[in-house]
């Protein structure tokens, strides 16, 4: 069976519920040690869950994106493995240059805990691939989610079409509503709202289902 | 007139954020003896200078810094 690995820090939070997931999609998931390397050809795809690693501590993510893990995590996107950062995994990917841009705080400055209508703009690869829908709804949890780059690499990422997902009704000031932007070849992908907090019923919707 | 106020956290106090950047730079082959991570304030206040520097000295010590835990200084800059 193949194996998604789901990277450990120090303050991930949503590592459980990625796992069970990842698991209800008939994967293996594995947890993979910020601390640790690992062999890349074991997995067909990371995760770097949401949570608040390192307390957000500097700025976040900016603490784990420099974690020992990570030198194995480039290295499996540099092989072209698919990689997802969710939340503060996509702080984390940002911080690390894996995605173009930062994530900065909320425009008005409080934690926003609320569902989100999202249209998808770009394809991943992998992640989402066959998603049903262009419009879907997610649950949103953060503090520092407004997503940021100045004007010339805002608009390389539009004219390269790394756009991933946009808002409807930008909830925090995000640049040009951006909710989720890709790499250049497409392998690496982050967003800000959670799909593993949308994939049954009564979770309340089941949007997310679709991004494994 | 631009006014810098520097916060740091006391020496007795356990600073947990410089002490998390201090293990990542250990973990990057960055070391250093030690690391602490405070905040810089700047302040734009019209006025003579003499005034103007009391005026941040005021605010440092009524907002910016709590005494207990952190120690300030002042900078014309």
């Amino acid at each position: 069976m193949s194996k998604i690995g789901v990277v450990r820090f120090p303050g991930s939070n949503c590592d459980e519920d990625v796992c069970n997931f990842v698991r209800a999609k008939g994967f293996t998931a594995e947890y993979l040690w910020h601390l640790d390397q690992f062999t890349i050809a074991d997995y067909e795809g990371l995760i770097l869950p949401g949570g608040f690693s390192y307390g957000d501590y500097l700025r976040s993510g900016a603490l784990s994106a420099r974690s020992p893990v990570m030198k194995s995590v480039r290295e499996f996107v540099s092989r072209g493995g698919p990689v997802l950062g969710i939340c503060n995994g996509f702080q984390i990917l940002a911080e690390a240059h894996l995605l173009p841009g930062a994530l900065v705080q909320n425009e008005k400055r409080r934690f926003i805990d609320d569902w989100v209508e999202l249209e998808f703009l770009g394809k991943a690869k992998f992640w989402a691939a066959e998603h049903p829908n262009r419009m879907i709804r997610l649950p949103i949890a953060h503090g520092d989610g407004r997503f940021y780059a100045d004007a010339d690499s805002l608009k390389k990422i539009e004219d390269q079409g790394q756009v991933w997902l946009k808002y409807r009704g930008n909830p925090n000031g995000s640049l040009r509503d951006i909710a989720g932007v890709l790499n250049e070849q497409r392998n690496v992908a982050g967003l800000m709202p959670h799909p593993e907090r949308a994939i049954f019923d009564w979770m309340g919707g089941v949007d997310g289902w679709s991004f494994l | 007139m631009k006014i810098g106020v520097k916060i740091m956290p006391r020496e007795v106090i356990l600073d947990t954020q410089g002490r998390a950047v201090e293990q990542t730079l250990r973990l990057n082959k960055l070391p250093v003896e030690s690391c602490r991570v405070g905040r810089f304030v700047e302040l734009d206040i019209s006025g003579a200078e003499n005034q103007a520097l009391q005026q941040a000295d005021q605010i440092a010590k009524t907002l910016l810094h709590n005494p207990l835990i952190e120690t300030y200084e002042i900078k014309k800059l």
